[in-house]
Formats: C-alpha cells, structure tokens, sequence
C-alpha cells in the first residue's frame, strides 16, 4: 500500500463516518459539526485526485460560509427533534437493509472488474506547474459559458422563489418607511378646519353633570 | 451536421425570454397593485417575440452551438412554437382565476417564463449537462408555482410532496448519467451516440445506467410505478397550476426523453425497450382504471395524465422515426386536450368556488350549451372517438407498435383505452343527462371563452384533417435525426 492509499483509505473511512454520524447524531448542532467534518475530508479527496482548487472552494464556500449559516440557523430555531425523528429507528432494520442491499449491488457493477485500473488506467499526472485553476476558469467561460449562465438562471429563480414564498407584509408591524416618513408634509397630519365659533354651554346644561357621576 | 463553438443567433430566443423576464420582475417590483395586468401584458409580448425570433432563424438543418451544448433543429424549433402557444393559453385562462385568489401577481408570470426558459432549454439542448440545468430550472420554478398560494395547506402539502419526489428523481438521473459517462467517457449526447455505436465492453454498467435514467425519466413523465406524486400534485395546486404543469411540461419531457434515449443511446435501444414497455402498460393499466374511482375531476385527469403518458411511451419504446414522430404528435395532442379539460375547470370555477368535482359539470348543457360542446369534445378526444384529435394520436403510435411486431401491446392498449373510455363518457353523460346543481351564472371572461372556443373546434379540426401537423412532425423528426 502506498502512501496515497493509505491517505485515501484514512479519508474514506472518516467520510463515511461522519456522514453516518450527520444523520444519526442526536443533536443537531452535533449534527451540522459532522457535516463540516464530512466536507473537509471530501475536499482532502480531492486534493489527492489534483483538484485543488475545487477542494479549497469546497472548504471555503461550503465549511466557510455555507455551513456557519447553518449552524447559526439550527442552534436559533428551536426544533422539536423528538417529533421529528419519530419512527426513526422502527425503519432503520428496513431502511439499513435496503441500503445494503445497495451497496453490495452497486459494488459488483462498479467494482474495479469494470471500473478498475486495469480497465480504465490512472490519468497521467499533471506538471507541478499546472494550474487547475486556470484551466477550470477556460472551460467555464468558453465551452460552459452556456450552462454557466443557466446555473446563474437557476439561482435567481432561488431567489425569486424565496421572496414571492416568504415575504409576507404583517399588519401588525411596527415598522415605518423612513422614506414615507421624510416626505410626510403637514397637510398629512394636521387638518385645519374652518368653523363658527361657537360658545359652549355642556357645564351649564342641566342633567349633564348629575346623571355622570 | 454544422458545428459552431460560438454562435449565437440560435440561441436569440432564450436570450430574449431571460431579458424579458429580467424587465417584468422590474417592472412588476416598481408598479403598484392596481398595475398587475403589465406583467400579464409582458408575458404575452415576450411570447409573442420569442415566436417570432424562433420562425425568424427556423433551422432546417441541425446547428450545434455555444461549444456542443445547444442544438437548433426543425424538432426544437417545432416545440419551442408549440410551447410558446400553450404556455400563453394557459395565462389567458388563468388570469381570473389568479385574480379572484390573490394570486394575480408578478412572481406567478416570472416563475412561469423562468418554467418556459428551462422548457426551452431541455427542448434544444444536446448535452447532459443542459439537460439537467434546463430540468432544474423549470421543476425550481414549478415547486414555487405550486407553493404560491401559501396559506392553502394542501398547496403547500403538494409543493412539498413535489418538491421531495422530484428531487430524488433528479438524483436517479444524475447517477444514470455518471454512469454512462464513466463507460462513454463524454456527456455529449452526440459524442455518447458515436462511443456507443460499436457496442462497448463496459455492456453492464451502461445497462446499470440507463436503469437509473429510464427511472428518472420515468418520475418526470409520472409513468408507473413512479407516478404517485401525480395525483396529490394535481390536486393540491391551485387550478391554475395544475394547467401549467399538466400541459407545456408534457411537450418538455416529451423532448428530454426522445434526446436522451433516441439520441443518445440510440444503439441501445434494446435495453431500453423492454423498461419502456413495463412502464407502458403499467401507466396505462393503473392510469385508466384508478380514474374511474375519482370523484375530483382534477384528480381523476391526474390519472388519465398518467394513462395518456403510457401511450406516448409505446411510440417512443417503436424506436422508429414514425414511432417517434407518433410520440411527438401525442403529446402535441395531449398538451392541447389537457389544456382544455383544466382550462374549462378554471372557466367555471369564480371567487370561493373551484368548480373541480365531477358534480359541478351536471347538468352544463342547460347552463352553457356551448361550453359543454366544447368539454364534449375534449372528453371525446382524450377517450380517442374517432373525429377529434385523440382519435388520430392514438392511431398513430399503434400503429409504429405493430410495425416493429408487438401486436399484442397494441392490443393491450386498445383494451385500456376502452377502460378508459368508461370515465370521460360518464363527464358527458353528466353534463347533458342530470340536472344542474347550481344556477349561478358562468362568468368566464370574454377573452378565455373564445380561446376555449379555438382551443375546442382545434381538437376536431385536427381530428379531421390530422395530416399537416403530423407532416410537421414526421419532418422534424427526420430532419433532427
């Protein structure tokens, strides 16, 4: 075994770990701590297979930015965890069973008899002064630039989405428009009304006073 | 076959839908909320100029672009014009609708011309990669359609129900196709069809693929046994919804499965064939006798969804260009008829009243005879009586199924669609035999009715002279092959 192997083998065995522990981990904060765990030692994957600028990407985009959201999310909103993991483990001997029956069916299509080096053969390694960088940035804007776009498309659709499903203007909100609030002019809120004068007799008026109190 | 890295008069029509789409969430965003209808408005002239950009630069040879990801042929051009045409119908009848429910706002025009760019996409697109963006974009924008009305909680149920299955059908797909990446080692559908046309020695993961693929393909068309969020979606959306998704998506599919198993893995259309033809008879069987046993109409044209994708399936399973070109034609048909049939829902639907039972259709002869003339037509024609459109359809793929020998799958068809017949009648027997249930006037704008009208006398004069449109297909079939 080589050290490559051996480096891979290490980082498979913890990925597979610490995605099993994402969905059995009773805390969900655990749970979400796991996910970094799992995504860092994907981007370790990818850095043996030469992609280093999608490893670091992973770390950055996903550990970075993608998952502290998260954890600020999940540690803010207070989940019934109970309910929702009711019935968890009265599917898990169904549920466990079909997945390997999965794995044991996908590992003799997949297997290296079909998949493995004698087949397919390693990829020739690339220079030490190969930017992978680079090359991705080439393919994206010109032979991708099409499907580029389309994902920027896709994401604005998110968006879209997003606000037309939660945005929702409560009546009951004290919010105030400062741009409503500066142009207010005093016609808005004072009304001068022309009247008679008028001399005011209520004190005087007989039963007014005696009936009140 | 002209090959061009960067060309991008082809691609005129997509660009001006996203610029179109970009100016009505502008427009609608700075208007006030007496102006909806400039939305509305938008839409329609963003349809319009689509069309004309599409018939403008119609292709008659193959044109691949924008580095192998696009392709401009007669079949995308063919569907792009029919897209455009059912997508604008279905605003014309949903427009009151949405206005009596609230939903009469800018997003519901935006996620519907996001829906047609995604159509658009999957139509014309020639690689795995377009495919699947063009797939997401318009199921994105279908799940947020269907969630729209969000204080209804079985529109919410059904976008979630949506949402889950069609997530993990995406899933199947996209491990189909690493699949038969890893075996063809391109994602090109072109490149796919040339590694493959010798036979490969990787036979067992290529089928392992296409598995996956058909699957996939399968959850999207709702064909049996991945059909169940069929019946729940229909229902729970909105009507206007239920349109939307029952009729353009139909034409997309269509395209996405005729590229990827006609195109691409042409070569391996006996591996394909044989789940094809499970998936067929399934959908037809449980389709046509499930829908016997609704009491909704919606849900009950859920099922007969599910029945008329099984006999599309049995054209494209021929694997021949007329079986293909009788594919193309049914599902041409089938946008129109379900037009139609969620269309008049909507018509008879008004403000608090949805109009989606079979009970509400009693007795329609007596409130709007010309109204239920038109349902019967379009009741007729999706049970395939002979003078109107379905009739022909459903000829047309029988008969590309028994050119290639399987007389006794056009049997069984025949037999299912009989089964099914049992249901549309009873809709006609219901409109012109009872007596009405409710005396309220029908208060179908003007407009909706005499689209409705077209969109009837159509079904028949296609029946009838069924020839050009299927001319049309036949040509944009041969000519993109």
């Amino acid at each position: 075994m080589t050290y490559t192997t051996a480096i891979f083998y290490f980082f498979a065995a913890i990925l597979v770990f610490a995605g099993l522990r994402v969905i059995t981990a009773r805390n969900p904060v655990h749970a979400a701590l796991y996910l970094v765990l799992a995504f860092f030692t994907a981007a370790g994957l990818w850095m043996l297979l030469e992609a280093e600028f999608l490893a670091i990407t992973l770390v950055l985009v996903y550990v970075g930015a993608v998952m502290v959201l998260f954890l600020f999310v999940v540690m803010m909103l207070d989940i019934n965890l109970e309910k929702l993991r009711e019935g968890f483990w009265d599917y898990l001997p169904l549920a466990g069973f079909v997945a390997v029956l999965l794995v044991i069916e996908m590992a003799l299509i997949l297997g290296s008899r079909h998949f493995g080096l004698e087949v397919m053969g390693a990829p020739a390694p690339h220079a030490a002064d190969y930017s992978n960088t680079k090359e991705l940035g080439r393919v994206l804007y010109t032979e991708y630039v099409y499907a580029f776009e389309l994902a920027a498309v896709i994401l604005l659709v998110a968006i879209v989405a997003a606000i037309a499903l939660t945005l929702r203007r409560r009546k009951d909100s004290k919010y105030i428009d400062p741009a409503e609030q500066v142009k207010v002019r005093r016609n808005d809120r004072l009304r001068i009304v022309r009247m008679e004068a008028v001399k005011t007799q209520a004190t005087q008026k007989p039963g007014a006073g005696e009936g009140g109190a | 076959m002209r090959h061009a890295l960067m060309q991008f008069a082809p691609v005129f029509p997509e660009m001006f839908v996203l610029a179109m789409v970009s100016l009505i969430l502008v427009v609608d965003a700075a208007a006030s909320d007496g102006k909806r209808y400039l939305a509305y408005l938008l839409s329609l002239v963003t349809l319009a100029g689509a069309a004309f950009l599409t018939l403008r630069d119609f292709s008659t040879l193959p044109v691949l672009t924008l580095g192998g990801l696009f392709i401009d042929d007669p079949l995308s051009d063919v569907l792009k014009l029919f897209l455009y045409l059912t997508v604008a119908v279905v605003l014309v009848y949903s427009r009151d609708y949405l206005r009596q429910r609230g939903l009469y706002k800018g997003e519901f025009f935006v996620l519907a011309l996001f829906a047609l760019l995604g159509m658009m996409v999957m139509v014309s697109a020639s690689h795995f990669l377009t495919l699947y963006l063009g797939l997401e974009l318009l199921s994105l924008s279908l799940y947020a359609m269907v969630a729209l009305q969000r204080d209804s909680s079985v529109a919410t149920e059904a976008a979630m129900k949506y949402f889950v299955l069609g997530a993990l059908a995406s899933g199947m797909l996209l491990y189909g196709m690493s699949m038969v990446y890893g075996v063809t080692g391109s994602l090109g559908l072109g490149d796919i069809a040339i590694a493959l046309q010798d036979g490969t020695d990787l036979r067992i993961p290529l089928v392992f693929g296409i598995v996956f693929i058909v699957a996939g393909l399968a959850f999207k068309l709702g064909a049996v046994p991945f059909h169940m969020w069929i019946p729940d979606v229909y229902h729970g959306a909105p009507t206007a919804m239920t349109l939307f998704i029952g009729s353009a998506p139909k034409i997309a599919a269509f395209a996405f499965v005729i590229r990827i198993l006609g195109q691409g893995l042409e070569s391996q259309v006996s591996d394909w064939r044989g789940m094809l033809v499970i998936l067929a008879v399934l959908s037809m069987a449980l389709g046509n006798i499930a829908a016997i046993a609704q009491s909704n109409l919606k849900r009950m044209l859920a099922y007969s969804t599910i029945s008329h994708m099984g006999f599309m399936l049995l054209g494209i399973l021929a694997g021949s260009q007329n079986g293909y070109g009788g594919a193309m034609f049914y599902v041409l048909a089938y946008a129109l008829m379900s037009l139609g049939g969620f269309g008049m829902i909507l018509l008879l639907s008004r403000a608090g009243f949805e109009a989606d039972r079979l009970e509400d259709f009693k007795g329609l002869n007596r409130r709007s005879p010309w109204l239920a003339f038109m349902m019967l037509l379009l009741m007729f024609s999706m049970a395939g009586v002979p003078p109107t459109v379905g009739f022909y359809a459903k000829l047309s793929v029988l008969q590309a199924v028994v050119e290639i020998g399987y007389v006794w799958l056009a049997v069984a068809a025949v037999l299912f669609s009989l089964i099914g017949a049992f249901y549309y009648l009873r809709i006609v027997k219901l409109m012109y035999f009872d007596a009405p249930h409710d005396a309220v006037p029908i208060a179908a704008s003007p407009d909706a009715r005499v689209v409705m009208s077209i969109n009837g006398l159509a079904i028949l004069a296609l029946g009838i002279m069924p020839q050009p449109l299927m001319a049309v297909c036949i040509h944009a079939i041969r000519a993109s092959f």
